[in-house]
């Protein structure tokens, strides 16, 4: 401590100058979510008359109005309609690359490096290159319209990021864990369920919050295959605004806009620590 | 020797030996673990590859059946439709300004960061925050308010508001994109926490300064986490979307200045119903990133340094 004090003497005063800069850079990066949350309490006139950042009085009634929801579904509806696809994209995900994974990383079976390495490739392949021909088939079977096109997928392991990741994380786990569950008579699916999949937690997490956000925040996949306003989710409520000229609407659209957002804050707050370090891990080894 | 070397069990070993049986079954249970994945790249991967392929070489519009037109959609694309060209410019100038500001700021940010001691955990969760909801409708929203007429930024710089002028709401996009800085930068932190300080104290005894240092060790040391978040980010990046969606009103203005290319893509199949014409445009999306990707990597050899090189 002393000696580094002593040698980096000139460094304290950068020190202050590179907090200071941090400083700054956030206040400008946080700037637009703090203009969210002001206008969303801001009454009509104030939105565009006064330049205040800060709301003269608060008002609430933007929420209440941003309550009532768009076209006559409720907000706590379309809270609903996001909420269903998130959770059921996140049971799937978890669910399905897990399973891939453990194959992938332990178990022997023919062609496995030819497999991998196609498994591998999907993560690049843009999503758009196989839009068109999913959506005629969810179409053909009558599925256009529902919720299936949006959380089956994900049953079947598409988002191969997570199956990699997954495979990443087992890699790094002793064996010799199972090789006793094996000594003991555990069949490979009793040590995967019972020996493996608990210890492949933290990876587990992480897929759970980023498929969540991710799902969460889809506005494409949603904009094609919803077409009813009582099945719209939150953004695709939240779309219908974008249109709208006038910025009387302000007020209870960014009301809207803040419980869109309130999810993924809390989801945030609850695991920025283990997403943070999951996400940093998961992109050096890659 | 050859023959002396190979175990006699393993030579020839009986099929019903309780060894092969085990194997067998454990190549049984892999197959069933890896059935759901299996299932969902046949038919939601490469089916739907072979069947896009096969209509972009047809016209379709998801009524009546599919009609063989050869390559007339590839040579409209190309030589008839300068909407779509326009999309392909501007796609292209979005990737190449949003990508190198996205990873500068990273870069910067994580700098400033990886010797911190105190607040270290505090900035990195904050900057990294916008990357979690940068990509929701509610911030594109904000943006598009924020860069219109009478929006702040209006007010602060007299520029008038950006969203209604060509050239300068592409920029818009481009800086909600370069705005989610955090998770690169994630990426960046935790490569420079691995990279020795031995490597920093030896060019010090050699006499390097900071800027050497940064130079000669610390590029070469983060080039492959630099080179791992390029690829990512561009790759990414030539599949925006719901930005510039959302900043030009769902319509790709001012004069289809921000009708990037999965926009364009998006109101010829979902909008115009040319499922055909959408479905060449696709495939000639996977080209180019393909190639794009190849370059990447092709040119990698030569600034990409990976210090296990040696052990292999």
């Amino acid at each position: 401590m002393t000696s580094t004090a002593v040698s980096r003497k000139p460094l304290g005063r950068g020190r202050i100058a590179v907090h200071l800069g941090c400083l700054a850079a956030l206040l400008v990066m946080l700037y637009p979510l703090a203009w969210l949350l002001a206008t969303s309490l801001k009454p009509a006139d104030e939105v565009v008359a006064s330049l205040d950042l800060l709301p003269g009085h608060l008002e609430w009634s933007n929420y209440r109005t941003a309550l009532d929801g768009v076209n006559d579904v409720s907000v706590w509806r379309l809270l609903g309609n996001s909420l269903l696809i998130a959770g059921g994209a996140v049971v799937g995900n978890v669910l399905s690359c897990s399973l891939a994974a453990y194959a992938f990383a332990r178990l022997r079976f023919r062609l496995r490096g030819p497999l991998f390495a196609f498994m591998i490739a999907t993560i690049m392949l843009p999503h758009h290159a196989v839009l068109i021909p999913q959506y005629i088939i969810f179409n053909q079977l009558g599925l256009v319209n529902t919720y299936w096109p949006l959380i089956l997928p994900k049953f079947l392991a598409t988002e191969a990021f997570f199956v990699f990741l997954i495979v990443q994380f087992m890699r790094g786990l002793p064996r010799e864990l199972e090789e006793a569950a094996r000594i003991d008579g555990c069949g490979p699916f009793r040590s995967f369920f019972r020996v493996v999949l608990p210890l492949t937690r933290p990876a587990l997490i992480t897929t759970a919050i980023f498929t969540f956000i991710w799902t969460w925040n889809d506005f494409f996949t949603q904009l094609i295959y919803l077409f009813d306003q009582d099945k719209f989710t939150l953004t695709l409520a939240l779309r219908s605004f974008v249109d709208a000229s006038s910025t009387s609407a302000f007020g209870p659209m960014f009301a809207m806009s803040v419980i869109a957002l309130l999810p993924i804050v809390l989801f945030f707050l609850a695991f920025q620590r283990f997403l943070v370090e999951g996400m940093a891990s998961s992109g050096v080894k890659g | 020797m050859t023959t002396t070397a190979i175990p006699p069990e393993a030579k020839r070993a009986p099929a019903a030996s309780p060894r092969s049986r085990t194997a067998r079954r454990r190549e049984g249970a892999a197959w069933v673990f890896l059935s759901p994945w299996v299932l969902g790249a046949i038919v939601l991967t490469l089916l739907p590859m072979a069947v896009s392929l096969y209509l972009s070489f047809t016209d379709y519009d998801l009524f009546s059946p599919p009609e063989w037109v050869g390559l007339r959609n590839y040579t409209q694309m190309f030589t008839e439709d300068p909407r779509y060209w326009r999309s392909v410019v501007t796609t292209l100038t979005y990737v190449v300004v949003a990508v190198p500001l996205q990873l500068a700021l990273a870069l910067v940010v994580a700098l400033a960061l990886k010797g911190m001691k105190r607040g270290k955990a505090f900035y990195r969760s904050a900057f990294y925050a916008p990357s979690l909801l940068g990509a929701s409708m509610s911030v594109a929203l904000v943006w598009r308010a924020v860069f219109n007429d009478g929006g702040t930024v209006d007010n602060l710089f007299g520029t008038g508001g950006w969203v209604n002028k060509p050239g300068w709401a592409l920029l818009a996009v481009a800086l909600l994109t370069a705005w989610q800085f955090g998770a690169p930068m994630v990426i960046f932190l935790a490569g420079l926490q691995q990279i020795p300080a031995e490597l920093y104290e030896a060019a010090a005894v050699d006499g390097a300064g900071t800027w050497r240092q940064f130079l000669s060790v610390t590029v070469p040391m983060l080039s492959p986490v630099l080179f791992f978040n390029l690829v990512l980010q561009t790759i990414q990046a030539f599949q925006v979307f719901t930005p510039a969606f959302a900043i030009s009103a769902g319509k790709g203005g001012p004069a289809d200045s921000t009708l990037v290319y999965t926009m364009y893509l998006y109101d010829r199949g979902f909008v115009a119903s040319h499922m055909g014409y959408a479905s060449a445009m696709a495939w000639v999306l996977l080209a180019v990133i393909g190639v794009v990707t190849a370059v990447l990597f092709r040119t990698s050899r030569s600034w990409v340094f990976y210090a296990s090189e040696g052990d292999r």
